[in-house]
């Protein structure tokens, strides 16, 4: 067998792996030991660099330890050398599913800090695009779980919705993945011509094919016997380990950030909050599909109360927050997306610290695997929906 | 000692009307050894090609379209390109295993194809036991996969090779017992025997004529079930199981090595397919009781002229690409199961149900 201890030893800092003690049963030539697998850090079940090392006895899992770190960019030290205007172009590539929601973050909390006004009709399409690309990131997971568990065909299906998505978003802001549509202060530019019929109409073509995700996937044989019960996390230890998100709301707890603590105007219109009721990979599932017809009723509503008006506000030359700092959470596809701005006053930021959903929900693996089949691990490990380059910025 | 060998196998080619049989013996063995591997390299491509198209209108895409007319090149295409690609053995890997394991995979799926018949008279050899030699000679492909997975020196290899033994073993005797159970109703174990007898076979009591797929629905879906789990096929794919274990047995091969493990299983999706269509589907028959042209004045299945036997052969193949249709599409359709679910399935349903339909058939033999 191939030992991976000598490669541990070439990079001490990248392998914990000694941290486990590996028992050894029996005695004379009957010695065995417990098998150390490491997946990742690449590896098909992991999308993306990351790495997890399981302790196993046969197929069952007796220990797991994620291992994180390979998508380290440095974001945060790059945005104290960036303009505020610029750092939306950083911020929507640590979790490029979401992009648009990651600058909206950022520029929300500029804004707070400078306590600009921003124009009601910006507010509203920055709520209507934020929704678009909350759909875009779930179609994305429902896609690579039943990919994990074998089905290959959802995956098809949620790419061509997503095309379809894609579309519409790069009509209005020219980008597919990085959008940087959000500016300090408002918008690019005004939706073009027709975006809201094509909006209106694509909102409806989704809701159409939304059941046909629930026979496909979640009303499954195989996929139920696959998923339920696996890998259940109770809403406590969810809650002490800060996951956040379709994970959280899973165990049936509805914290969501639009909710209990609206930004934009998502006071003003009613905000469903599907919840699961045990945790488990399938209420997670669940969670997220609905959560898309969830996005598509307060898409709808959008589309009914978009006010005319302008679309952003004169800056001066010199963006500058003023000294002070400020923390600002949206509610992410993902989860709880936090940014900690802090300024001397200067035109970059002084630090912007990024609690991240995903690096949250990392948390829970350990938890969540101990005792669990290979299988069933990785059944769990796509269920605690996560974005590489979310978790190491 | 020489002769003797001569006339047992002279006997052999000589047992029945098979258009591969000559006068000469010699011509017969190049003859029907050019037959079978023919089938066997064109007909899992052809099988392959179908699978290509069929999951890709299923999954709202188009398939293979660029190679040769409407994309029918691309598994050859494919081949090309393996054979091309570096051959890759881990240094940590045990050599002649590792060497030798996707042979032994494959040539199992070749042997077969000697006593599979795919027309009247349309075959290499009507073995007597010709039922038991395919059941025999396929459970060798899992010594394959074994030294596949244990040779690698890779612990995703090891797990996947250890989960194929013990899948293949689990429903290897479901497999077994409802071919037998094929067996007692025919009353013979020749393939063309099997055959003949369901064009003979009529419902106790009537002048109605079915296949054996009416009296034994039931075993015609626990062998359906069995082909597909034996194969590795989704949803029973655990051996391979790429979003866990990489690709199983598979992960460390490389180039033709690889070629010729994926061949196994285009091979074995049509072997499997073709044995269901003998055992339950009647063979080369259009619909029960209603003869091939050509063949009505000698009551039997064989020299049906060139119309006939065409036709026979085309009939099998197109029931031979419905049943890997119906493959593909649980392919499409269903995640995977997981190991502990496949065993459970295998023990626990499989195996009772089929020693129950072995029995209610051979009670219902002996009234009847």
């Amino acid at each position: 067998m191939s030992d991976l201890s000598t490669r541990e030893r070439v990079h001490p800092g990248s392998a914990p792996g000694e941290d486990f003690h590996l028992e050894i049963v029996g005695d004379g030539d009957f010695q065995t030991a417990d098998m150390k697998l490491s997946i990742g850090p690449a590896h098909p079940a992991t999308h993306g660099v990351f790495r997890i090392v399981l302790e196993m006895d046969g197929e069952r899992v007796t220990g797991a330890r994620p291992v994180i770190g390979y998508m380290h960019r440095g974001f945060e030290k790059l945005a104290e050398h960036r303009d505020y205007r610029q750092i939306k172009a950083l911020v929507n590539r640590h979790d490029w599913l979401s992009g648009f929601s990651n600058e909206l973050g950022v520029a929300l909390a500029v804004e707070r800090m400078m306590e600009m006004e921003v124009p009601d009709r910006a507010q509203w399409i920055r709520m209507l695009l934020a929704e678009w690309n909350r759909i875009l990131n779930h179609l994305m997971f429902i896609g690579s779980y039943a990919i994990e568990l074998g089905a290959i065909t959802p995956m098809f299906y949620a790419f061509r919705e997503r095309e379809d998505i894609q579309h519409l978003l790069e009509s209005a802001t020219g980008g597919r993945l990085h959008f940087t549509y959000n500016q300090v202060g408002g918008l690019k530019i005004d939706l073009p011509k027709g975006f809201l019929r094509q909006s209106t109409e694509l909102s409806a073509l989704i809701r159409k094919r939304v059941p046909d995700y629930h026979d496909l996937v979640l009303g499954n044989d195989i996929f139920q016997a696959r998923t339920v019960g696996v890998g259940p996390l109770p809403p406590e230890v969810a809650l002490s380990l800060g996951v956040t998100g379709p994970t959280l709301h899973a165990t049936g707890v509805p914290e969501d950030s639009r909710v209990t603590e609206p930004y934009l105007k998502y006071g003003e219109i009613d905000v469903d909050v599907p919840v699961g009721e045990n945790g488990d990979s399938f209420d997670r599932f669940y969670c997220l599909l609905a959560r898309i017809s969830a996005s598509l009723d307060i898409i709808d509503q959008i589309h009914d109360h978009l006010p005319a008006g302008p679309v952003n506000t004169k800056l001066p030359k010199m963006v500058k927050a003023p000294e002070g700092a400020t923390y600002l959470r949206t509610e992410n596809p993902l989860g709880q997306l936090g940014y900690w701005l802090e300024s001397d006053g200067g035109r970059t930021p002084w630090r912007l610290k990024m609690r991240t959903p995903s690096f949250s929900n990392v948390q829970a693996i350990p938890y969540l695997l101990e005792g669990v089949l290979v299988p069933d691990a990785i059944a769990v490990l796509g269920s605690v929906f996560f974005v590489v380059g979310d978790i190491d910025r | 000692m020489s002769e003797v060998l001569w006339n047992t196998a002279a006997s052999f080619t000589a047992q029945s009307t098979s258009i591969t049989t000559f006068d000469s013996f010699a011509v017969s063995v190049v003859v029907k050894i050019a037959f079978a591997l023919g089938l066997f390299f064109v007909v899992p491509i052809v099988g392959g090609y179908l699978e290509h198209k069929v999951m890709g209108r299923m999954q709202a895409r188009r398939g293979p379209v660029e190679a040769g007319p409407f994309g029918t090149l691309q598994l050859v295409a494919d081949g090309i390109k393996f054979i091309q690609k570096e051959d890759v053995i881990p240094r940590a890997a045990d050599r002649w295993v590792f060497a030798a394991a996707p042979g032994v995979a494959l040539v199992p799926g070749m042997l077969i194809f000697l006593v599979l018949p795919f027309g009247p008279g349309v075959f290499a050899l009507d073995l007597e036991l010709g039922l038991f030699y395919a059941l025999a000679i396929s459970s060798v492909s899992v010594l394959g996969i074994l030294m596949g997975g244990w040779a690698s020196a890779n612990k995703f290899s090891l797990i996947g090779g250890l989960r194929a033994g013990g899948q293949l073993i689990a429903y290897e005797l479901p497999l077994i017992l409802a071919a037998i159970t094929v067996a007692v109703q025919a009353g013979t174990l020749s393939l063309v025997g099997i055959v003949e007898a369901q064009a003979t076979f009529m419902l106790p009591g009537t002048e109605i004529n079915v296949w054996y797929v009416f009296p034994q629905i039931l075993g015609f879906g626990i062998f359906f079930l069995a082909a597909m789990a034996e194969l590795s096929r989704p949803p029973f794919d655990m051996p391979i199981a790429d979003s866990e274990l990489v690709f199983g047995y598979m992960t460390e091969y490389t180039g033709i090595k690889f070629a010729m493990f994926l061949l196994t299983e285009y091979g074995g999706m049509i072997l499997m397919s073709a044995l269901m269509v003998v055992l339950y589907l009647g063979g080369w028959q259009l619909l029960p009781g209603v003869p091939l042209p050509g063949c009505e004045g000698t009551g039997g299945l064989f020299d049906c002229g060139v119309t006939g036997t065409l036709l026979g052969v085309g009939i099998t193949l197109g029931k031979i690409m419905a049943l890997v249709f119906l493959m593909v599409w649980a392919r499409v359709a269903y995640p995977r199961l997981r190991e502990d679910q496949l065993q459970r399935f295998a023990w626990l349903v499989l195996v009772p149900l089929a020693l129950l339909n072995l029995a209610l058939v051979g009670v219902a033999k002996v009234v009847f």
